[in-house]
């Protein structure tokens, strides 16, 4: 095995060229676990060093470990190095608090400490807790290479079970994620109350301005769904002015949702439950957005809760 | 450096007095354990950190399969690799090829058949543990795959082709009691079932062989439960004598029952007698889940009959317990599983029967509460049943109920122990409910179902309170000659206590200190060794080594005082039996005589050995009569937990106990062990289990298998119920399991209090772990 240990972008595009499959290092907090469980093998003897991959460490990129907020456009821009615990403090967990929330969910202090944003968007886990998120506000994911560079839409970016658009010889430089006007938020379901895998979980956002509602879903399907059907029907039946909606609505919301879901048994969970979970999650969520009891719009408001 | 002989652990100094009076460090007092600062520094030594100069490293290839015939193995493959000095199958076996704590069923290595994954094929020395790793690798084993038995009642009732020689049913026990056709006009009844807990210790299985120099013998460093039960082992399988074979005991984080089974040892004694070198083996934590026995799963029926008061009249069972593929300690487990359904209370009629059976899952045996956690779990089930068919509330029904010395177990064994199990219940009760609203009062989500995942809102969570009561019988069962082993050295009144007794984290070395320091009035008292140097201390399990090797530390230092007394009295020209202890100083009691004991005991050297043995226990007869228990001891638990009815989440809240402890010899190590089977217990209620689907263990990580954090642990509210017993040496009675027992019932009784707030009916929750879509869906 080789490590590379890149001190500038330059150095780790023109290493990157050289070595397009070498595995990308940052907090470690998924390639080590794979490697220690012997997921992943790392040659340790001259004879494994011509088959087995390369290490390219890019955890001492500052262009990566920054973070920018743009009040202008209404946008932030996360490095791929940023870190959970940067993303549950101030001022960016003010400005995306949905991604605070996530954040807050993933492991203990120590693993928040060392894992980043660009790690769960290059390893691309259907649990991986900050995608919905991302997900859910349509963020922007960058890529570079040596040669160039481009902007993809996170719901391209994710292709399936820990599969993404990334080329060979690209690196995740960061994410831009709007600003929005409205309500935020993220749930999820684990078997303890803290360090834990989802089970289930659910983005959302009350796009204000744009009048939309945009919920998506985790570790219910190959990867983070959006669930279309249900966003349509939830932005047309809220009142926007009053931040109200009927509980019928919800419910029906709800079983949208969970009908959007695509979930699987597996030692962690049953389908049945993790369907159930999104439906309930997301109800939730759109009452905390509009928490005012109203009847269907046109139909005046009905006595709040 | 631990090779060589360590030194004696010095304590570390104390105040002179705590706050009532009494000499810090003496019985009654909780002195700073002499590995306590080590262990939360990090400078403790576990078995995972010895190390010797030269030694290599080993390793163990398994079974990918549950069940399958070995056609072949072709080992050419890892000699080849640079690095390699050892490969040993079952041919370099010298001695007998199996062991097991009562039956010898379980291969050193699987020669023709495996019958778990995760049973061990061959093992590895390597210079490095990669190498070891690709060695493994190398290794061609060719398997024809059998059909799995995974179905514990195909076991039963004979049905299925036996797996193993010895056959399918481990044991078979039927209790009958009384009159089996008395019934009563409330008859509840229910089916249960509990998951396969693991004992999730911190510090993984690992120790160090070392060869003597010529050939002949091998000393091993292992954390373990008990030295000599390994040593004897070890030895047969190795066909060494028992004396050739010394075993030091190396740090041990936790062992919770998982380490009275042979892991390691043997395979790391033959690797490093087969090189003459050292050898080291470290399982990492998958490898650890594979690699030790585990918590019963069981399937229990249970129908009780009652008086329209609520009295019990009979109860009627039938315990089918999961043994996986060798025997381990399931024949004892059954019985302790058995003997205790009737739970803490009195039941003049009960026919049950009980089957431990072999399957193909991975082997179960030991862990904290030894059958009795799955008894509980279905006995408090149905004492809550009970409660409601008779109209009562769940504290009226085990107070009507609740058993006291002298009354009878369905064995026909009197209860001959202090019995206060009303007194816990009624203390338990007396402690204060949580003051703080849902969601606690400051709106932290981590105090809400869900915690960090921002699940529920302070609406959605139903708040339950359940009751579990246990009895838990302390020491080894069925007429086995227990014993335990102390040495009492006083040298210019510097006391040096050795034994073989197994510290794994319960506090023992504070204990001993603290008797001898009691007993002698010195202040000073030294740890010898933790070594087979000595006698059998017996096994650190069962809670007994408080009772056991805490009475031959006590009777050893008794003798020492006496030969004491008879120096100073021919010094002073007194009656011995005049001398008596006072604090630090030998006084005459009935004279003027007052000499500190560092005084008196200038040059003089007193050395006494002392087996102390309880009284003896019967075997059960055919119909599961006879006195096979040596003693008892009783909790209550009261859990309340916050419950989100709607995505199944739970958080516990608090949880009350009461126990009986006899005497607390030391209150501080008392409350961590309670503290910790609590957390236990919870971990067992809502989110402990082994997943095996067809055999295979889907869930071997901490990622997967999920501990309760501190996030999860309420706080616990302890009242220490403290009437020593006559039958224990100090009075003192084993507090290590009682705590995990009945948490598990109470937490789920409180799910279930819950979830009738929803819709007045709730839910059966017959099963734990309890997983959210039991409450959910």
């Amino acid at each position: 095995m080789s490590v590379i240990i890149a001190f500038s972008m330059d150095e780790a595009l023109r290493a990157l060229a050289a070595h397009p499959d070498a595995l990308i290092l940052s907090g470690g907090t998924d390639l080590l676990v794979e490697i220690n469980e012997g997921h992943r093998r790392l040659g340790s003897s001259s004879a494994d060093i011509a088959t087995s991959p390369t290490v390219l460490a890019v955890d001492r990129l500052s262009e990566l470990r920054s973070w920018t907020i743009d009040l202008e456009r209404s946008q932030v821009h996360i490095g791929a190095g940023v870190t959970w615990s940067e993303l549950v403090s101030e001022p960016l967990a003010g400005l995306i608090p949905a991604l605070a929330e996530a954040s807050r969910t993933v492991g203990s202090p120590q693993i928040r400490n060392a894992g980043t944003l660009g790690g769960n968007l290059g390893t691309c886990s259907p649990a991986g807790d900050g995608l919905p998120v991302l997900a859910a506000l349509e963020a922007v994911v960058h890529l570079r290479s040596a040669t160039h560079q481009r902007d993809l839409p996170v719901a391209e970016f994710m292709v399936g079970v820990k599969r993404t658009a990334r080329l060979p010889g690209e690196l995740i430089t960061g994410v831009t994620l709007p600003i929005i006007n409205g309500w935020q938020g993220y749930s999820k379901v684990g078997v303890r109350n803290a360090m834990v895998i989802a089970t289930a979980s659910t983005a959302l956002v009350a796009d204000r301005t744009k009048r939309q509602i945009r919920v998506a879903l985790g570790s219910v399907g190959p990867t983070v769904l959006r669930c279309s059907e249900a966003e349509t029907m939830l932005s047309a039946a809220v009142d926007w002015e009053n931040g109200g909606v009927g509980s019928d609505q919800l419910r029906e919301f709800g079983g949208l949702v969970a009908a959007a879901s695509r979930p699987i048994d597996d030692h962690r969970s049953s389908a049945a439950y993790r369907r159930h979970s999104v439906g309930v999650m997301a109800q939730r969520l759109a009452r905390r957005a509009f928490p005012l009891e109203s009847g269907p719009p046109g139909q005046g408001k009905s006595s709040g809760i | 450096m631990t090779i060589t002989e360590t030194p004696a652990t010095p304590l570390l100094p104390s105040p002179p007095t705590t706050a009532d009076g009494l000499r810090e460090g003496v019985i009654g007092t909780s002195p700073v354990r002499p590995d306590g600062i080590a262990k939360v520094q990090g400078s403790f030594e576990f078995s995972s950190d010895i190390f010797a100069e030269g030694a290599l490293w080993g390793a163990t290839l398994r079974s990918p399969h549950p069940h399958a015939r070995i056609l072949s193995v072709d080992l050419s493959g890892a000699w080849k690799i640079n690095g390699v000095e050892a490969v040993i199958t079952a041919e370099d076996v010298p001695g007998v090829l199996t062991y097991g704590l009562i039956t010898h069923d379980q291969p050193v290595f699987a020669r023709d058949i495996v019958r778990y994954v995760g049973e061990p094929v061959a093992a590895v020395a390597a210079d490095h543990p990669e190498t070891c790793r690709r060695a493994l690798e190398a290794i061609v084993v060719t398997y024809e795959v059998l059909t799995p038995l995974l179905d514990a009642e195909a076991a039963i009732d004979g049905s299925s082709v036996p797996i193993h020689p010895d056959g399918n049913l481990i044991r078979h026990q039927r209790i009958l009691c009384g009159d089996p056709e008395a019934t009563g006009p409330v008859v509840v009844e229910g089916t249960y079932e509990i998951g396969m807990q693991d004992q999730a210790f911190l510090g993984l299985e690992a120790a160090l062989a070392v060869p003597d120099s010529g050939g002949k013998g091998v000393e091993l460093h292992v954390a373990t439960q008990w030295l000599h039960e390994d040593r004897g082992q070890i030895a047969a399988c190795l066909d060494l004598p028992v004396e050739q074979v010394r075993l030091v005991l190396g740090g041990v984080g936790g062992a919770f029952g998982a380490r009275e089974d042979i892991s390691l040892q043997v395979h790391c004694c033959l690797l490093a007698l087969r090189l003459g070198k050292p050898v080291r083996m470290a399982y990492n934590r998958a490898e650890s889940f594979l690699g030790h026995v585990h918590r019963h799963p069981a399937r229990i029926w249970m129908r009780h009959h009652a008086t329209a008061e609520g009295e019990l009249v009979k109860i009627e069972a039938r315990f089918v317990l999961d043994g996986g593929a060798y025997a381990s300690t399931s024949s004892a487990v059954l019985i302790n599983a058995v003997t205790h359904t009737q739970g803490p209370y009195r039941c003049p009629n009960a026919i049950v029967d009980g089957y431990a059976v072999r399957t193909n899952h991975l082997p179960c045996g030991a862990m904290r509460g030894f059958g009795v956690v799955q008894a509980c779990f279905a006995h408090e089930s149905q004492m809550d049943k009970l409660a409601q068919a008779a109209g009562l509330d769940p504290v009226e029904i085990r107070l009507i109920n609740a058993m006291r010395t002298g009354d009878l177990l369905i064995t026909g064994q009197p209860v001959e122990s202090v019995a206060p199990v009303e007194r816990c219940i009624r203390e338990t009760a007396a402690l204060a409910m949580p003051t703080e609203p849902i969601g606690g009062s400051d709106g932290d989500v981590m105090c809400l179902p869900g915690g960090a995942g921002r699940t529920a809102d302070v609406s959605h969570i139903r708040r339950g309170v359940g009751w579990g009561v246990s009895i838990k019988n302390l020491m080894y069962s069925e007429g086995f000659d227990d014993y335990s082993t102390a040495r009492c050295r006083m040298v210019n009144g510097v006391v040096t206590l050795k034994f073989a007794t197994a510290e794994v984290g319960q506090g023992f070395v504070t204990i001993a200190a603290q008797i001898a320091r009691t007993i002698l009035g010195v202040d000073e008292v030294l740890l010898d060794r933790i070594d087979t140097g000595i006698g059998s201390a017996g096994s650190t399990s069962a809670s007994r080594q408080t009772w056991m090797s805490g009475g031959a530390v006590d009777a050893a230092c008794r003798q020492v005082r006496e030969r004491f007394f008879e120096h100073v009295a021919a010094a002073y020209g007194l009656d011995p039996l005049r001398l008596g202890i006072d604090g630090t100083d030998v006084v005459d009691t009935m004279g003027d005589l007052r000499i500190p004991v560092t005084e008196a005991a200038v040059g003089v050297e007193f050395d006494e050995t002392v087996e102390y043995r309880h009284r003896p226990t019967e075997d059960l007869d055919e119909n599961g009569q006879g006195n096979c228990h040596v003693a008892f001891a009783f909790v209550a638990h009261r859990a309340v937990v916050d419950v989100d009815p709607d995505l199944g989440l739970v958080k516990v809240v608090q949880v009350a106990t009461a126990q009986d402890v006899g005497r607390a010899l030391n209150p501080l190590s008392v409350i961590g062990q309670i503290e910790g089977g609590i957390a236990q217990g919870l971990g067992l209620a809502v989110m402990e289990e082994i997943i095996q689907i067809d055999g295979r263990i889907r869930n071997a990580s901490f990622t997967d298998y999920l501990l309760p954090t501190m996030l999860d642990m309420p706080p616990v509210l302890v009242a220490l119920v403290e009437e020593p017993d006559p039958q224990a040496p100090l009075g003192a009675k084993g507090v290590g399991e009682p705590p995990c027992i009945s948490v598990t019932p109470a937490v789920v009784a409180a799910i279930r209090d819950a979830l009738r707030q929803v819709d007045g009916v709730g839910r059966d929750l017959h099963r734990v772990p309890v997983r959210p879509a039991d409450i959910a869906l």
